[in-house]
């Protein structure tokens, strides 16, 4: 064993530009990909707690709505109704919420607290509602067709549908860091092909030599993907050092305290991601050095 | 030890053959000559011996195995029963004479022990415990042809390839390493040897293969190069 460490070492010194610029370019392909799995993480994260509050409102008609549903304000017998209506459609709908006019003025001075804005809006131009919590958010359409005609509802507001819009976005985001990703990971494939059959070629009399004397395919290569996964490990400890600094300086240090809004993957979210990391790094070298060897050192 | 039966061996793009139809046959304990031209076989004959090549047709066998039916994964065991030794000694530049002999023994996963004991004995063998730590190109031809006789003959092999091993060396120092390969002839090891070093045959009187255009044309016990024997 010793003596397959002791060429591992020589075969990295060497090679010392080659195995510097496998380092980088793992570490860089890695983060990449690191990025992609954080960015996806958080997606998740944002869907389960925003989905979580998502409500369907059901705004009831105002003094001046024009809906055909309704004829001026809508009546205490109407808003009876529509609420057992809401009340018979358990357990799709968990919780029903009203709020009237007067409420949803304060919710809105209190959002807008400062703005011109406010001086513009009178308390009863805002729609009394019903605010409805799903059991599960994609179940709109029976709330909705079981309201869409009656009486005195003005219209019905699937909030889902804004953040889908959202979401969309962050997965095409999502999408093409994977496909970065994917690239330079391909990138480095090709790499570390080149830096093995280098390395096997600056080394043939030693090879040759090895083979004359009897020694084993595994012997003959073992020093060679040693090497290789030498360099990865060494590679995704910078990606996951990037990584866990990306989380502390950047997520936690900057975008969180001023994006309160908006909840941020947590670490043992972004800790799972590192084992990922050290797999994909040292599979793929581990792998495609074994491909090359078995072409440039055969037995 | 070694048997050539009916072997024919044809490399693509060539018209003729390099070797054609082989009978040939090596006791255990030989000291065999492989004489002829450059292209006459003597290289093939070899590369068969150790399944670089695979015959076209016929069988050969060494120490029982017939060496064309191995499988690529018993070929390392199988060149572990012979030793090796070239024309251009084929040392590690970087190692000194104790690690180059060493090499020999850990690539196969001796042990410590084993080496430190086994290395300075065949060290003395060839005559080069003084020099144990000096590096290859700090030696004479010569003497770098011996440390890769001691690698060759460290793990004690049954079969000794020799392809033109004094092929670089003068006629003095090619005296000393012919020696050397009798001393380990005595020991009881098959010793196949290609050569064209007419002096060395003549006096060493062994048994002697000659080849032409693949053909075997002489085979004879004691014999000398220039002798046909008729």
């Amino acid at each position: 064993m010793s003596f397959i460490t002791k060429e591992v070492g020589n075969g990295l010194r060497r090679n010392f530009t080659m195995t510097v610029a496998l380092i980088v370019s793992v570490a860089v392909s890695l983060s990449l990909v690191g990025a992609a799995l954080l960015m996806s993480a958080q997606v998740d994260r944002m869907k389960g707690y925003w989905y979580d509050k998502i409500e369907v409102s059901i705004f009831l008609c105002g003094k001046s709505s024009v809906a055909f549903t309704c004829t001026g304000t809508v009546t205490p017998s109407q808003r009876t109704n529509i609420e057992s209506i809401l009340g018979s459609l358990s357990p799709t709908v968990q919780d029903v919420f009203y709020e009237s006019s007067a409420d949803a003025y304060k919710q809105f001075k209190e959002q807008f607290a400062g703005s011109a804005i406010l001086a513009n809006i009178s308390p009863d131009a805002l729609p009394e509602s019903f605010r409805v919590k799903l059991d599960d958010p994609a179940n709109f359409e029976k709330v909705a067709s079981a309201l869409q005609s009656v009486q005195g509802v003005e219209s019905i507001q699937d909030q889902r549908k804004l953040l889908d819009r959202f979401f969309q976005i962050l997965r095409g985001l999502q999408t093409f860091a994977l496909a970065v990703a994917l690239a330079m990971l391909f990138v480095t494939i090709l790499l570390v092909m080149n830096t093995v059959r280098v390395a096997a070629f600056a080394r043939r009399r030693e090879t040759s030599i090895m083979r004359s004397v009897g020694a084993s395919n595994m012997a003959i290569r073992l020093p060679f993907i040693l090497e290789a996964a030498v360099a990865a490990i060494l590679g995704s400890t910078l990606a996951t050092a990037g990584i866990l600094a990306a989380k502390y300086w950047v997520i936690d240090a900057r975008l969180a305290p001023n994006l309160t809004f908006i909840p941020f993957v947590t670490w043992p979210e972004v800790l799972v991601i590192i084992p990922w990391l050290y797999l994909i790094g040292v599979g793929t070298t581990v792998l495609a050095s074994s491909i090359t060897l078995r072409r440039y050192l055969k037995g | 030890m070694i048997n050539f039966d009916n072997v024919s061996k044809h490399y693509k793009n060539t018209i003729t053959p390099a070797l054609d139809d082989i009978n040939l046959t090596i006791e255990q304990g030989d000291f065999v000559f492989l004489v002829g031209a450059s292209g006459s076989g003597k290289s093939s004959l070899l590369r068969l011996l150790l399944k670089e090549e695979i015959p076209t047709s016929g069988t050969v066998t060494v120490d029982g195995i017939n060496v064309a039916k191995l499988s690529n994964r018993k070929v390392p065991a199988f060149r572990r029963t012979m030793g090796i030794v070239f024309q251009d000694f084929r040392l590690l530049p970087g190692k000194t004479v104790f690690d180059n002999v060493a090499f020999g023994m850990e690539v196969i996963g001796k042990s410590k022990n084993e080496i430190q004991e086994r290395v300075p004995a065949i060290l003395e063998l060839v005559g080069l415990e003084e020099k144990a730590h000096r590096l290859p190109s700090e030696l004479s031809g010569g003497e770098q042809q011996r440390v890769a006789l001691a690698r060759a003959f460290v793990n004690r092999p049954k079969l000794l390839l020799a392809d033109e091993p004094t092929g670089n060396l003068d006629p003095s120092t090619s005296v000393g390493i012919m020696k050397l390969l009798d001393r380990i002839n005595r020991t009881g090891t098959t010793i196949v040897m290609a050569t064209h070093d007419v002096a060395i045959v003549d006096q060493m009187r062994k048994r002697i293969v000659q080849m032409e255009n693949g053909k075997i044309v002489r085979d004879q016990e004691r014999g000398m190069y220039g002798n046909t024997g008729q």
